[in-house]
């Protein structure tokens, strides 16, 4: 039984008392969870308006009905989904999770659990111990999250920020990178959720904690 | 959905008390706000509850935007200078943008106009295209970017407009400068006073080095590097300098007011 393991029930079996995910991490979660929809969302209408690219994003699946409509919403949002991630960032380094859950990131040891993950032979016994592709993926989607609010940030404030406008290549690069995170948190958000899905217990860990 | 549900009215098919309900609702194209919101908005109103009284997603956004106005009037620097670029940057062609075809524009004959100056200010008098002309100009090279997200870089030249505030006295503790244009259904914006005495916010007579044609303003429009497109008037028929937050053709229909760069 890991030490960090709150037993205030010493009758009930092992597996069920532990805390894999803590209530603080269950919040930030889903609270992060309702922003980025309502962002993800909110920024599919709002590239509609200029599309970068040659398709653009049915309006059954964008929140706002119109540009400005998207513009309230994400510029709403948005303070959710930074509030609440810098919180989680906080807490992540001054608890020492994210060193505890996150590091090391081996080269070795992403390839060697990728391979299992591909062969079907990763084992989901331990949910509170994260295998190197979690790790890696975990780890990435942060940097990303990151990303793409400083980009977000870029693009809203290109003269009070110019700094920061300048750092991404200018305002029109900036746009681009915007659109290339949203896509990354979209491509780790339907292997996230499908993985939840396949293994039901890290789903309740995340609801109940255990 | 919970609410939802409390709402409808035993016995009546809830899609044609929708489409009846938005039929008596005003103009939709423009204003739907809120994908969905229509339909709750119609529910409330036909089963007699006060829409105040319940949560309305379109009020909270209201709020949280005026709100976002004071943020981004608090970090907004009246010293940080909105990047200027080469000439050979320019966008050519510079893209003509309005929420009509430029057939439509405002057809303004500059001898006949006159800029009608109102408000906190010592001298209401209004001046001609020919009075202006002979105020000091300055040319900049600036990234206009439009709230829909695309940008481009054009050449304006023009009379910084605090310089312009500074001759006809106006009260720079006054909170905005309202301007008002030709346009057929009148297009309108407030300008926040810290913006309006930026240094390069212009009174634009030229567009690279030309005066300005009919596409981008004829005779006089407003550039605001600081500020998003539809917050640089064109077709700028007065001025009034004023306490009061007097609105907005975008700003009204949801627009951020700010809207900073």
């Amino acid at each position: 039984m890991s030490s960090l393991a709150v037993n205030e029930q010493p009758a009930a079996a092992a597996t069920s008392t532990k805390v894999v995910q803590p209530a603080w991490v269950r919040t930030v979660h889903w609270i992060n969870a309702v922003a980025m929809v309502l962002m993800i969302m909110s920024g599919w209408q709002i590239y509609n308006a200029s599309p970068l690219f040659d398709f653009t994003f049915s309006k059954s699946i964008t929140l706002g009905g119109w540009l400005g409509g998207a513009l309230l919403w994400h510029f709403a949002a948005m303070w959710l989904l930074m509030v609440n991630g810098l919180v989680y960032l906080a807490l992540g380094l001054a608890t020492g999770r994210f060193r505890k859950k996150l590091l090391p990131i081996t080269p070795e040891g992403v390839i060697a659990d990728t391979r299992a993950a591909l062969t079907g032979k990763l084992s989901h016994a331990d949910l509170t111990k994260y295998n190197y592709v979690q790790k890696l993926l975990y780890a990435g989607i942060i940097a990303v999250g990151i990303l793409v609010v400083l980009s977000g940030l870029a693009i809203w404030k290109p003269v009070q920020l110019q700094y920061l406008t300048a750092l991404f290549g200018g305002y029109d690069v900036a746009r681009y990178v915007h659109f290339f995170c949203m896509a990354a948190i979209v491509a780790f958000l339907v292997v996230h959720v499908a993985l939840a899905l396949l293994v039901p217990k890290s789903l309740r860990a995340m609801i109940i904690g255990r | 959905m919970g609410r939802l549900r409390s709402l409808l009215i035993p016995g009546v098919d809830k899609q044609l008390l929708v489409r009846d309900a938005t039929r008596v609702m005003p103009d939709l194209a423009r204003r739907r706000f809120i994908a969905g919101g229509a339909s709750l908005g119609a529910l409330t109103l036909l089963t007699g509850c006060d829409v105040t009284d319940s949560f309305s997603a379109e009020e909270m956004l209201k709020q949280i935007s005026k709100f976002n106005d004071g943020v981004q009037a608090a970090i907004f620097n009246p010293n940080a200078l909105a990047p200027t670029f080469p000439e050979s940057a320019i966008t050519k062609p510079f893209p003509f943008n309005a929420y009509y075809a430029l057939n439509d524009a405002p057809t303004i004959d500059g001898k006949e106009w006159k800029l009608e100056v109102r408000g906190l200010v010592d001298n209401k008098r209004s001046w001609t295209l020919e009075e202006l002309y002979k105020l000091p100009q300055v040319k900049q090279v600036t990234r206009h970017i439009c709230v829909e997200g695309w940008s481009a870089i054009g050449s304006w030249t023009g009379t910084p407009l605090r310089d312009f505030l500074k001759i006809i006295g106006a009260d720079s503790r006054a909170k905005y400068c309202w301007f008002q244009c030709a346009d057929a259904e009148g297009y309108n914006s407030p300008l926040d006073m810290a913006t309006a005495l930026h240094p390069q916010t212009q009174m634009t007579f030229k567009f690279g080095d030309e005066i300005l044609p009919r596409a981008y303003g004829f005779p006089m429009k407003i550039r605001v590097p600081t500020k998003l497109g539809f917050k640089n008037p064109k077709y700028v028929i007065s001025m009034e300098v004023t306490n009061d937050y007097k609105g907005g053709f975008w700003e009204d229909q949801g627009y951020n007011s700010f809207s900073g760069s």
